[in-house]
């Protein structure tokens, strides 16, 4: 809560009044940054987090002398969780606060909205957040992980090192799971694993009735193969969900639960004593062991003044997103989105899990995948660890995005069709 | 599951060569790098390699490296067994001998995942099964269990007459069953192993028969070979384009032409702007390309694709079959009979089951009705902030948890708590607002709604937007389970013995009390009962106080088992106004029935289309709406005065 | 409780205007209406002036996005006065009418997500050698649209999206529909008062909760999107646009106000305001209580999905969580807060509470110290409104209008006879009094 208010503060004297757009500051004196996430609403629970990332990313970046000279600015907004509002929100950051960048949204409606205001004004935005793909923006750098970044490794976990030979895919009702469980279906067929073998389930988001549910998965059990199940469920459904699986004696060894959107802040909200054991698979935990890592928490730590908040994997991103544009603006010597735009791709710097993270011409990271199995105390054993996988934004196991390819540095498309050698389009699919 | 098939059988066919025996700690050693980033797929051979080794270290070793206590020194990178000792550690080298303590911080500890530590149990089971120490044994039989291999069965075998456990004999020998009807050699013995199960419908005995029905696809042209389970027939059991599929992979027709590699070649045939003779600009339908790709067949440009005809015949001169995996008839025929009678326990069980989900879906519903029910049902007081009262029950339920450890004596403070913070609060909003408003029941609708708003984000602001633990008592853990497909978890009969107990309390205070009869009195008519000396203000105060008062305990019971969010009561708003309004106002029987049939046409929609859960509510929804129209005043429907109109 | 489909316990003063004056054929429209002639006074001189400060038309004071958020503004005026007409005039406090609205722009949003998609999707194929089949044309419009959540297939309720014409008559038609199923369905069984309003409330949450699914075909929660940018204007300024829209905008509800203004004020607005006063004693008067109810529900469900239509292309994206039913007990609040039964009121407080609340969720006012506790607008603007509301419910019911009461000195509103509150709890409770 202080927090808002320190940002308020800031961006109260940075945003100009409804009517007056270009008046209140005098140009050049700041380098703006909007930070485009929900403080109210239902993702508020997530996106605070993150707003909070920035405004100590951007308070230690002044600390450092700014960039180029100038000192950063953060003009937030509030998007309030509704989907129009952030189209609304980031219009406005663009045309009346005139931002150079925008760290923003969670949700993929959310980003959805945004992008077809950023592609008209030209804008840049940094996503954070692991997504299902399938989009590649010229305005937007994307520094959560791709589907073939998260989820593509955790079902090679299950089939190699789990020996799982049927699948339980159970997912909130949204884009993120249906799209990556699409894909994992038809990468799981291609891996010979029979159509039968996969059960899917999607819930309203919220659910918290899944006595059924839980037994309908323990029941998969019955043809004598090894179950394993992929969570997409999301935000709070999870700790109803993991309580009946407590509840249920549902073990890791017998029914092992791999969830693609459960990571520190969430296990906060429950008893975990009875879940270890259980998977998650990250581009970053907590409890990952590097000097990087152990300066960053105790950074978060210092500025929100609270000893036992977490870190977790989105906040990551917009630490490895943000420096990386400090670090694109030195080297262009502007903030003007194209020569930044230009100067991203190719852009190192290292993950605090250890490694370095790259820009790829396609607007995606490389990262390494994390898996990781709950303890009791809420945090991760991290189990396996793999060398960077770069970002694909179209995924190679559907046939109508195997043969689509982005890329900003040659190509200049971001949905570039290789088969008939044609770009399809230049503004991204929304 | 090959994979450890070739494990087990190397381990098992090592283990009797002593003279291959080596160290335990020189193997370690000598694999190091991979025991550090182990793999479940390439450490096979060296657990192998370990459990072979004839060295007394090796369980040891193996044990730790399980228990995740195999670590490394940081200062020498020593590889040691570690031992708990207070908040640090007692190391010993992997020989045995003692190497001093550590603290946590001196430690890397080397995190095997699960299926390497499955591997590691499997290989501990030649060691474990006949251990003295009965936990052990019982591990090992978990181990078998979990992964069950052809070279196991001797070795169960062996140990049974010596197992002195009662228990653990009774498991042995059901395993010792499972594994005789998957792997003995002797099809009669196989044939007995299933006819001693019976109908017995746990989940092991199912899985362990199942896989010997498993079916494979097959196409064939003449009569078929192997154990076939079926013939199908085309156009019911697979389409036209699966049987071509199974045709195209089993080598006997070849693979049709796609569209899309269609128009590739058709591009790549480009010829003075035509293609077969026709002009590019005319190839905007399918059929002139059908025409053109014909010409360039004719031409003999393009290899000839099959055409529907050829692939119909194709069809048409083979046969599809459903195969069994297994070979032996008799092993087939026996498992088929007794899955029959298993499935049709299982289905009994099954309806059972989804009784139970429903009724507890019902007591839950139930629960967030009830106190609506007072409100709304008795008073006619439109109350939106019902929901928010929930949440602070729940909230309440949480600010105790932190005040006191105990989970056990912080539910039980908890509860009056709840009920004694949600009573001032909704007498206080009847006293400031609602009071008002009771000739304007729409206008109390608004006005409560705003008070829902205002709470909400009051809370929010509060208690901030994550989710906040509620942890029921270690007793409400684990569920009761009757076999394993009719259970129910302990927090849910919890559930539904309060709601069991807040409907004889609402029974009992409305029938038998002084403050009931009251509270009848002046819903009927306030007017008359003034008259005989009841102060209505009091009692409107005191009966919205009451139904608040049931709200927060309802939040309690709510928060342990789903989540405690400043958003959680919103969820039941709307469902428990309808509960009240389908069961029919004004009657506690009435908001029964309605948790009951909402709860139960849930769980059965759910039945009907298990993957969509979103769908079952929706259609729920429409029911209820279309269940108004018809009877409009609920399923229980008071008449006469009691009525109101 | 008492419902007004039963017989009156008490008499009621009057016949309730049943019967109108009898100047009422001497006089003209906007003479016996001169609030109407003063609205759309006041509405032409402030299109005028946003247009002469906008960016595309004039001098820039007005920003793009703002100039969106007027026009929005506007539409979501337009279907409070729907909702005034129902519930203000007819006493049916229906809790669904953003259902209405946003299936109005879900249906023109079909339209504008499958023509902008033809366009790229035919650009592309062209460069591919050969020209498109209309085959290949309709599969990568579905990649394109349904590719995003998960599926390559369009649906069947996509069979019109290719015409304007009969995507707009849609949507008028489905929730017009929608409307008239629903409403006879419930008036013919008399459910009323709070019974009704929970169901229309159920009505919009089983729509919302079918929307959400992925294969309800219009992309579950993610709904459609970019419909910002219109067809065949791929390169237009969304300065323009904007201003565009919000003539549009201004216009509609000039219109819908005219028309409403004059439904009111006729013979048919007499009968309305006497069956929110007295249903029963309509009925016993010989009057199709159903009919009127029916009709009123299914034109204002009409006017709700015109403003949608307008709303959503300026909005760019619409989802299932504008059907859920908060949204639509927001358009009660904001009636409420305007003042219920006088048709400007209804546009006063949808634009007076709507552009508050963008002012304070914008982060853009300061905080204000009281004492040690700082008040963060961000934070308490919810509670505010929640309880500005109560306060409004509880000490003004004639809400921001009853101001223009208290300057014009009008004593007792002009209601054409009706007694004192907007339904019979309230008539009971002056009664009470006196």
């Amino acid at each position: 809560m202080n927090l808002t208010r320190r940002t308020l503060l800031t961006s109260a004297a940075a945003a100009a009044a409804l009517s007056v757009p270009r008046t209140a500051f005098a140009q050049g004196e700041t380098i703006k940054v909007g930070v485009l996430h929900s403080l109210s609403g239902t993702m508020a629970i997530s996106e605070t987090t993150l707003k909070d990332t920035m405004l100590m990313l951007i308070e230690a970046q002044n600390a450092k002398g700014g960039l180029l000279g100038k000192q950063l600015e953060a003009v937030v907004v509030d998007p309030a969780s509704d989907w129009p509002l952030f189209a609304e929100k980031a219009r406005e950051l663009l045309t009346v606060s005139e931002v150079d960048v925008i760290f923003g949204c969670w949700t993929s409606v959310s980003r959805k909205s945004v992008l077809p205001v950023i592609e008209e004004l030209n804008g840049l935005l940094f996503y954070p957040v692991q997504y299902e793909g399938e989009e590649s923006s010229k305005n937007v750098f994307y520094t959560g992980a791709a589907p073939n970044q998260q989820a593509i490794p955790a079902v090679d976990y299950y089939l190699e090192e789990l020996g799982v030979t049927k699948f339980a895919l159970l997912g909130t009702d949204y884009v993120y799971p249906r799209t990556t469980n699409n894909i994992l279906e038809a990468y799981l067929i291609g891996k010979g694993i029979a159509k039968e073998d996969i059960f899917v389930n999607y819930t309203p988001f919220g659910h918290s009735d899944w006595s059924k549910i839980v037994g309908d998965v323990v029941a998969l059990g019955a043809d004598g193969k090894k179950v394993g199940v992929i969570s997409t469920i999301n935000g709070d459904a999870n700790i109803g969900f993991y309580k009946e699986l407590a509840a249920g004696g549902v073990t890791a060894d017998t029914l092992p639960v791999v969830a693609f959107s459960v990571g520190e802040e969430e296990l906060s909200g429950l008893d975990t004593t009875n879940l270890a054991g259980h998977l998650a698979a990250w581009n970053y935990f907590m409890s990952a062991d590097t000097p990087e890592n152990a300066a960053f928490i105790a950074a978060w730590k210092a500025f929100i003044k609270d000893d036992k908040r977490v870190t977790n994997d989105p906040m990551e991103a917009h630490y490895i997103g943000f420096n990386m544009w400090v670090n694109a603006v030195t080297a262009a010597g502007t903030t003007e989105v194209d020569a930044v735009s230009a100067a991203m791709i190719g852009q190192e710097f290292p993950n605090l899990t250890g490694g370095m993270a790259k820009m790829l011409p396609n607007h995606h990271l490389t990262k390494p995948v994390l898996i990781g199995e709950i303890r009791a105390d809420g945090q991760f054993d991290i189990i396996s660890q793999t060398d960077p996988v770069p970002g694909d934004a179209w995924t190679d196991y559907l046939p109508e995005s195997a043969v689509l390819e982005a890329d900003w540095a040659e190509l200049k498309c971001g949905m570039y069709n290789t088969e008939t050698s044609t770009c399809v389009q230049l503004k991204s699919n929304y | 599951m090959r994979l450890t098939a070739l494990f087990v059988a190397a381990l098992f066919w090592l283990a009797p060569s002593p003279s291959l025996a080596q160290e335990a700690a020189a193997i370690v050693a000598e694999n190091r790098d991979q025991i550090e980033k182990p793999s479940r797929q390439t450490i096979g051979p060296v657990i192998a390699a370990l459990a072979a080794s004839g060295d007394t270290m090796a369980d040891d070793i193996l044990s730790a490296w399980a228990d995740k206590r195999l670590v490394i020194r940081k200062a020498d990178d020593a590889l040691l067994i570690a031992g708990p000792d207070g908040d640090g550690f007692i190391l010993r080298n992997l020989d045995g001998s003692e190497a001093g303590a550590a603290e946590k911080a001196d430690l890397t500890e080397l995190k095997p995942n699960a299926g390497v530590r499955g591997l590691i149990a499997a290989a501990l089971v030649q060691f474990t099964l006949s251990d003295p120490d009965p936990m052990r044994r019982g591990a090992a039989l978990t181990s078998i269990a979990r992964d069950p291999q052809p070279e196991t069965l001797d070795a169960l075998r062996a140990s049974i007459p010596s197992e002195t456990d009662p228990a653990l004999k009774t498991q042995k020998e059901r395993l010792g069953r499972f594994l005789t009807l998957r792997f003995d050699p002797d099809p009669s013995a196989r044939v007995a192993a299933i006819e001693s199960l019976g109908a017995d419908t746990s989940l092991d005995t199912r899985a362990a028969l199942n896989p010997l029905v498993a079916t494979t696809r097959i196409a064939t042209a003449g009569e078929p070979a192997g154990n076939i389970a079926r013939p199908l027939s085309l156009g019911r059991d697979l389409t036209q384009a699966e049987a071509y599929a199974l045709l195209v992979a089993a080598d006997l027709a070849p693979a049709r032409l796609t569209l899309e590699e269609q128009r590739a070649v058709l591009v790549a045939n480009i010829v003075n702007g035509a293609v077969g003779g026709i002009p590019v600009d005319e190839l905007n339908t399918q059929a002139a390309r059908d025409r053109a790709y014909t010409a360039l067949e004719a031409a003999g440009t393009v290899p000839t694709a099959a055409t529907d005809d050829e692939a119909k015949a194709a069809l048409a001169a083979h046969r599809f079959f459903d195969a069994y995996v297994e070979t032996d008839p008799s092993v087939t025929a026996a498992a088929l009979a007794a899955l029959t009678s298993i499935d049709r326990k299982v289905g009994l069980m099954q309806a059972a089951d989804l009784g139970l989900d429903a009724l507890s879906l019902a007591a839950i519903y139930f629960l967030a009705a009830i106190g609506l029910a007072i409100t709304f049902g008795v008073m006619g007081v439109i109350n939106m902030a019902h929901g928010e009262f929930i949440t602070i029950g729940a909230y309440t339920g949480f600010v105790v948890q932190q005040l006191v450890p105990d989970y056990t004596l912080s539910i039980l403070i908890a509860l009056p708590l709840a009920f004694a913070v949600t009573f001032a609060a909704g007498v206080a909003m009847e006293r400031l607002v609602i009071r008002h408003l009771y000739k304007r029941p729409l206008e109390t609708l608004l006005a409560t709604f705003g008070i829902s708003i205002a709470l909400q984000q009051i809370l929010k602001n509060v208690f901030g937007t994550q989710a906040r633990p509620l942890t029921a008592p270690g007793w409400l853990d684990g569920a009761l389970e009757f076999n394993d497909v009719v259970s129910i978890s302990y927090i849910r009969i919890a559930i539904f013995v309060l709601a069991l107990l807040f409907l004889c309390f609402f029974l009992y205070l409305m029938k038998r009390t002084r403050l009931g009869l009251e509270v009848r009195a002046v819903t009927q008519n306030p007017a008359m009962a003034a008259s005989m000396g009841i102060n209505p203000d009091r009692i409107n105060m005191l009966t919205f106080g009451l139904g608040s008062g049931i709200a927060g305990i309802a939040g309690v019971a709510i928060g342990l088992y789903a989540k405690v969010t400043s958003e959680m009561g919103a969820d039941y708003i709307v469902q428990s106004f309808m509960t009240v309004v389908v069961g029919g106002v004004g009657n506690v029987w009435g908001t029964l029935a309605g948790a009951t049939m909402i709860g139960s046409l849930q769980k059965v929609i759910e039945f009907l289309n298990p993957s969509n859960t979103l769908a079952a509510q929706t259609y729920m929804i429409l029911f209820i709406i279309l269940f108004i129209q018809f009877r409009p005043r609920g399923i229980i429907a008071l008449r006469g005065r009691a009525a109101g109109d | 409780m008492a419902t007004t489909s039963s017989v009156p316990k008490y008499p009621t003063g009057g016949a309730g205007g049943v019967k109108p004056p009898a100047s009422y054929g001497n006089r003209s429209f906007f003479a016996r209406n001169p609030s109407a002639l003063i609205f759309i006074a006041c509405l032409a001189v402030f299109t005028l002036v946003v247009t002469l400060a906008s960016e595309a038309y004039g001098g820039g004071f007005l920003s793009t996005s703002f100039v969106k958020t007027l026009g929005k503004t506007l539409c979501l005026s337009l279907v409070a006065l729907a909702m005034d007409l129902i519930w203000g005039y007819a006493g049916i406090l229906s809790l669904g009418h953003m259902a209405f609205f946003a299936l109005g722009g879900y249906m023109i949003g079909m339209w504008l997500m499958y023509a902008r998609t033809e366009e790229i999707v035919v650009t592309a194929l062209s460069q591919g050698g050969l020209p498109a089949t209309p085959e290949e044309v309709t599969q990568g419009i579905a990649n394109q649209i349904f590719g995003v959540v998960g599926s390559s297939d369009l649906p069947a309720i996509w069979s019109f999206a290719y015409s304007l014409p009969l995507q707009l008559s849609l949507a008028l038609a489905v929730p017009g529909l929608l409307a008239l199923v629903f409403g006879w369905l419930a008036f013919r069984s008399r459910v009323t008062g709070v019974y009704l309003s929970i169901l229309t409330q159920a009505m919009t949450l089983a729509l919302a909760l079918y929307l959400f699914q992925n294969d309800s075909g219009l992309r579950g929660n993610n709904g459609l999107s970019g419909l910002q940018n219109l067809p065949g204007l791929g390169q237009t300024s969304q300065d323009l646009v904007s201003i565009w829209f919000f003539w549009a905008s201004a216009l509609a509800l000039g219109l819908g106000y005219l028309t409403l203004a004059w439904v009111v004020s006729g013979k048919f607005g007499s009968v309305i305001r006497a069956i929110r006063d007295d249903e029963a004693r309509v009925r016993f008067l010989g009057y199709p209580v159903e009919v009127y109810k029916l009709f009123l529900f299914t034109l204002t469900a009409l006017i709700a999905a015109l403003a949608g239509v307008l709303y959503y292309p300026q909005a760019g994206i619409i989802n299932p969580a504008e059907l859920a039913p908060i949204a639509s007990i927001y358009l009660a609040v904001w009636v409420a807060i305007g003042g219920r039964g006088r048709l400007y009121g209804a546009v006063i407080g949808a634009a007076f509470v709507s552009l508050l609340s963008s002012l304070f969720t914008s982060g853009r006012l300061p905080d204000i110290r009281l004492g040690p506790l700082p008040l963060n607008w961000v934070d308490w603007w919810l509670v505010i409104l929640g309880l500005a509301f109560v306060a409004v419910t509880l000490f003004a019911p004639k809400g921001i209008g009853g101001l223009f009461d208290r300057f014009l000195r009008i004593a007792t509103p002009d209601r054409k006879g009706a007694p004192l509150g907007p339904d019979d709890g309230s008539l009971q409770e002056q009664e009470a009094q006196q």
